[in-house]
């Protein structure tokens, strides 16, 4: 079952495009939810649970809108590509390998692309979670997700590097450095 | 008895998978049998092989499933090899053992 299940990962090339959603959906989520976080921070005294409402809601419909987005592009253009090579074999190849992976591959691109941004939201706003469930434990619960959104981003970088055979630590201090200046960006066009 | 020992296919297939996955896949569907994989010609999204079976007696039906669950078409079948027992002879062996 999981020889199969590489297999058709293989031959569909499925696994560079679940590789390359995860970063960018990951990417995605965190820049989210990092500028949510420095929205609040920059608004004077937010309600705790306002703070976790709204950055929940955004989780959830980033995972529903990676989800469906990503079936809807992968599945038509799974569809294309296996009418192309069935035109190239002059043969029929929906009971075939190549059949098999253009209609399961998009189901599983379509979950890594929608649970890669939901995941990694609720790290971020774990710190958050833990300060309405145990007041006090958390002081400043929102800079706290704001920092585990930094290291969730440069760590993020550093996985890229590691892909693309680059320094890591310069890969994930170029991640942190974009994270910083949209941060900052936030900040400065901030009314208050 | 006639038993298939040896056949030789003219085989499309698409570029991926490619040969040892192709074959390895080959293999783990007819365990017993042995296969060789020669390129014969490359095309933008094809490639024409040559795929060699042996065995004691070859399953064509399972290669044959095995080619085509792997996106492969059978041109031609190329070369057989067969082989004729003697029931009889064969019969009074497994009793003499």
């Amino acid at each position: 079952m999981f020889k199969r299940f590489q297999l058709l990962l293989s031959i569909s090339r499925s696994h560079l495009i679940v590789r390359r959603y995860f970063v960018v959906n990951g990417f995605d989520g965190a820049f989210t939810m990092l500028g949510l976080l420095m929205g609040f921070y920059v608004s004077d005294e937010v309600v705790l649970s306002v703070v976790i409402a709204a950055c929940m809601g955004t989780a959830i419909a980033l995972a529903v809108s990676g989800i469906s987005s990503a079936y809807i592009s992968e599945s038509a253009e799974k569809k294309h590509e296996l009418k192309k090579l069935e035109d190239a074999m002059i043969s029929d190849l929906q009971q075939s390998a190549h059949g098999q992976a253009a209609r399961f591959m998009p189901f599983i691109v379509a979950v890594v692309n929608g649970l890669s941004p939901f995941i990694f939201a609720l790290i971020i706003i774990m710190p958050l979670w833990l300060a309405h469930w145990y007041p006090g434990l958390i002081r400043y619960p929102i800079v706290a997700a704001a920092a585990v959104a930094f290291v969730l981003i440069f760590f993020l970088g550093v996985f890229i590097g590691k892909i693309s055979d680059s320094f890591w630590l310069w890969a994930g201090l170029r991640a942190l450095l974009i994270a910083l200046i949209t941060s900052l960006l936030i900040y400065l066009v901030s009314p208050m | 008895m006639v038993k298939v020992q040896r056949i030789v296919l003219d085989v499309l297939k698409l570029h991926s998978p490619n040969g040892l996955e192709f074959s390895t896949q080959l293999a783990e569907k007819c365990p017993g049998c042995w296969f060789n994989f020669k390129v014969m010609e490359v095309d933008e999204k094809t490639e024409t092989v040559i795929i060699v079976v042996e065995s004691e007696d070859i399953p064509y039906e399972d290669v044959a499933n095995a080619i085509t669950a792997m996106s492969g078409t059978i041109h031609s079948i190329d070369e057989v090899e067969v082989i004729s027992f003697d029931d009889v002879e064969s019969v009074s062996a497994a009793t003499d053992v």
